[in-house]
């Protein structure tokens, strides 16, 4: 029975707590338990309070004794530890934060909670979002479930590591060059970056403004719809959330695939590519072409400066971002100090890491007077040109499928010595955020040493449906997704 | 272009971040490595495309939307002042700035 629960699906939970077969506390404590034996090990859980997930989780038993049941009533749930709980703290993998209590909850953590879904603790992550292997945490590296001397990606590294090892059924991640699609991929778990504007970013630490996204991470497509009904909406507190009508994602799920044409990318197909990745991922395309979808050849010529562009702008956006954390208001104040410049310069040298540093440093060059056209409004130019070529394709097709990472999971340490190295990593998740276009990872095979692989799906602005729908229809026909993990056994 | 260790003090300076000494030549390795990955971007032709800050600019052309002036937010001055590292009767304390 709990081998078989820790390995359901939301659906399948939700179904199992409804006919009452098991209650959320019994279900809680078994992940927790969970989360004990295996937290050592990954690394996934930055805090856990069982006391406080057992307390919510009779609360939502109790209520739902008297009838009254939301959607995910019961359903533990982990959240990136980018998103802000009044009830545990909010490190965003930070020394900064190390300490950090917020005040308020995350409009998504709002949300969950009214949805009755009961938090297990908050993940592991890259600090400030700033990573792709989670080595930048200021609390240590989260390990790859398939091979612990392996990084799960990053930025939601400890999100995806805590579903692949079954930790939690689910997990939110954000992603603004990859951050939920990447750390997916390598963890053999599903993950949706919505459209920029879908889902509220009140409540998230944020990096990079103008790309920053929040997203659901679990072991299927149907289950991300469950948790994007949840998440997605207007907000009026995100000056950059988008006013449209509710959506009912897990209703469109069996998306008709007989005419559905998918764009496939010359460039995503190319050099740079390990054959295991590339082996799987053209598996995946003949699945789908021998559903009837008619596979399109397409160009995104300026794809391949998504990596620099980026590199430019979250720096950016992120030096500014992160200038307000000084030591005045809240987060770490150094100890010794001559005046007050020294005060905020030894408070920022103390709080971030090196990665964090670097960043804000690029970012205050390309943004310093003389520099500002050349790099900054330059990079801006240039991200136009990336969101037209999406444009254009998409004119050609309903959807574009390519691999979501060049390589799978890559040794611990491996590129911490060369930061373009790492950046490189990025390569295919970066232009869709450059765009504000949804995409998905889903698990599409296994590369020779037994590691998994994830295929991106990437649609129009605000066409989750479709992404999800098309994940959905691949997942019913494939069990790449249900595979557990050899180093986190049921 | 490759920065030197001055102008890597000058950023750090700017950013209100201290650097030691050994820090600084590190950051200035890892710097130059970012600042020849973006040199690709910068050769690009763009004459005559429009910035693009906002990623749904295409479905906004007036801009972001902007909600009536009114006040909506309550007072939490005490829940927010309850995570500062040095407080006075409802002050921010830092370092004395003036004599």
């Amino acid at each position: 029975m709990i081998n078989a629960v820790i390995n359901a699906t939301l659906t399948e939970l939700s179904g199992a707590l409804a006919a009452k077969q098991i209650s959320s506390v019994e279900l809680t404590k078994s992940y927790l338990e969970r989360i004990r034996r295996l937290n050592g090990p990954l690394n996934a859980f930055i805090s856990v309070d069982e006391d406080y997930s057992l307390a919510r989780a009779r609360l939502v038993d109790a209520a739902r004794r008297k009838g009254e049941a939301g959607p995910l009533a019961g359903i533990p749930l982990a959240y990136k530890d980018i998103f802000c709980t009044r009830e545990l703290r909010t490190t965003c993998g930070s020394r900064m934060l190390a300490e950090y209590k917020s005040p308020y909850d995350a409009h998504v953590v709002e949300q969950f909670e009214r949805a009755g879904a009961v938090a297990l603790g908050k993940c592991n992550m890259d600090e400030f979002a700033m990573g792709s292997s989670n080595e930048s945490s200021y609390f240590g590296p989260a390990r790859n479930p398939w091979d612990r001397r392996r990084v799960p990606g990053g930025s939601s590294g400890g999100s995806a590591a805590a579903v692949a090892a079954r930790m939690a059924p689910a997990a939110t991640g954000t992603d603004t060059g990859g951050s939920i699609r990447q750390p997916a991929a390598m963890t053999g778990v599903c993950g949706l970056k919505p459209t920029y504007g879908a889902v509220s970013r009140y409540g998230i630490v944020a990096f990079a403004s103008s790309l920053d996204q929040a997203g659901p991470m679990a072991k299927s497509a149907a289950d991300l719809a469950l948790m994007m009904n949840v998440m997605a909406g207007f907000d009026p507190r995100d000056s950059t959330s988008v006013e449209r009508p509710k959506e009912d994602y897990s209703g469109s799920l069996n998306l008709e695939l007989s005419g559905l044409r998918i764009g496939l990318p010359k460039e995503y197909f190319g050099e740079g590519i390990e054959p295991g990745v590339l082996q799987a991922v053209e598996e995946a395309v003949r699945w789908f072409a021998s559903q009837g979808a008619k596979t399109v050849p397409i160009e995104l010529p300026n794809a391949r400066l998504g990596v620099p562009v980026y590199y430019v702008i979250a720096p950016a956006e992120a030096s500014s971002n992160l200038s307000r954390f000084d030591g005045v208001r809240y987060g770490h104040r150094a100890k010794e100090y001559a005046d007050l410049a020294d005060m905020y310069a030894r408070t920022r040298a103390e709080g971030f890491g090196t990665e964090v540093k670097q960043r804000i440093l690029v970012g205050t060059y390309v943004l310093s007077h003389g520099y500002y056209d050349a790099y900054y409004l330059q990079a801006q130019k240039v991200r136009r040109l990336i969101a037209a070529d999406f444009a254009a394709a998409f004119e050609r097709c309903d959807l574009i499928l390519g691999p979501t990472a060049p390589s799978t999971a890559f040794e611990i340490g491996a590129n911490t010595g060369d930061p373009v190295k790492m950046y490189l990593n990025d390569i295919f998740t970066i232009p869709a955020p450059l765009a504000g276009l949804p995409a998905l990872s889903v698990p599409c095979g296994f590369d020779a040493a037994g590691l998994p692989v994830g295929l991106q799906l990437t649609g129009k602005h605000f066409c989750e449906a479709a992404l999800l729908g098309a994940a959905h229809r691949y997942q019913q026909a494939t069990d790449w997704h249900l595979r557990v993990p050899k180093e986190a056994p049921l | 272009m490759s920065l030197s260790d001055d102008q890597i003090r000058r950023l750090a300076r700017l950013a209100r971040i201290s650097l030691r000494p050994e820090e600084s030549a590190a950051l200035a390795e890892r710097l130059n490595r970012v600042l020849a990955l973006v040199e690709e971007m910068r050769a690009v032709d763009t004459t005559g495309i429009e910035p693009m800050s906002h990623a749904l600019d295409p479905h906004f052309p007036g801009g972001q939307r902007l909600r009536p002036d009114e006040v909506t937010e309550s007072d939490r001055r005490r829940d927010y002042q309850s995570v500062a590292p040095a407080l006075e009767e409802g002050l921010y304390l830092v370092p004395k700035v003036l004599e």
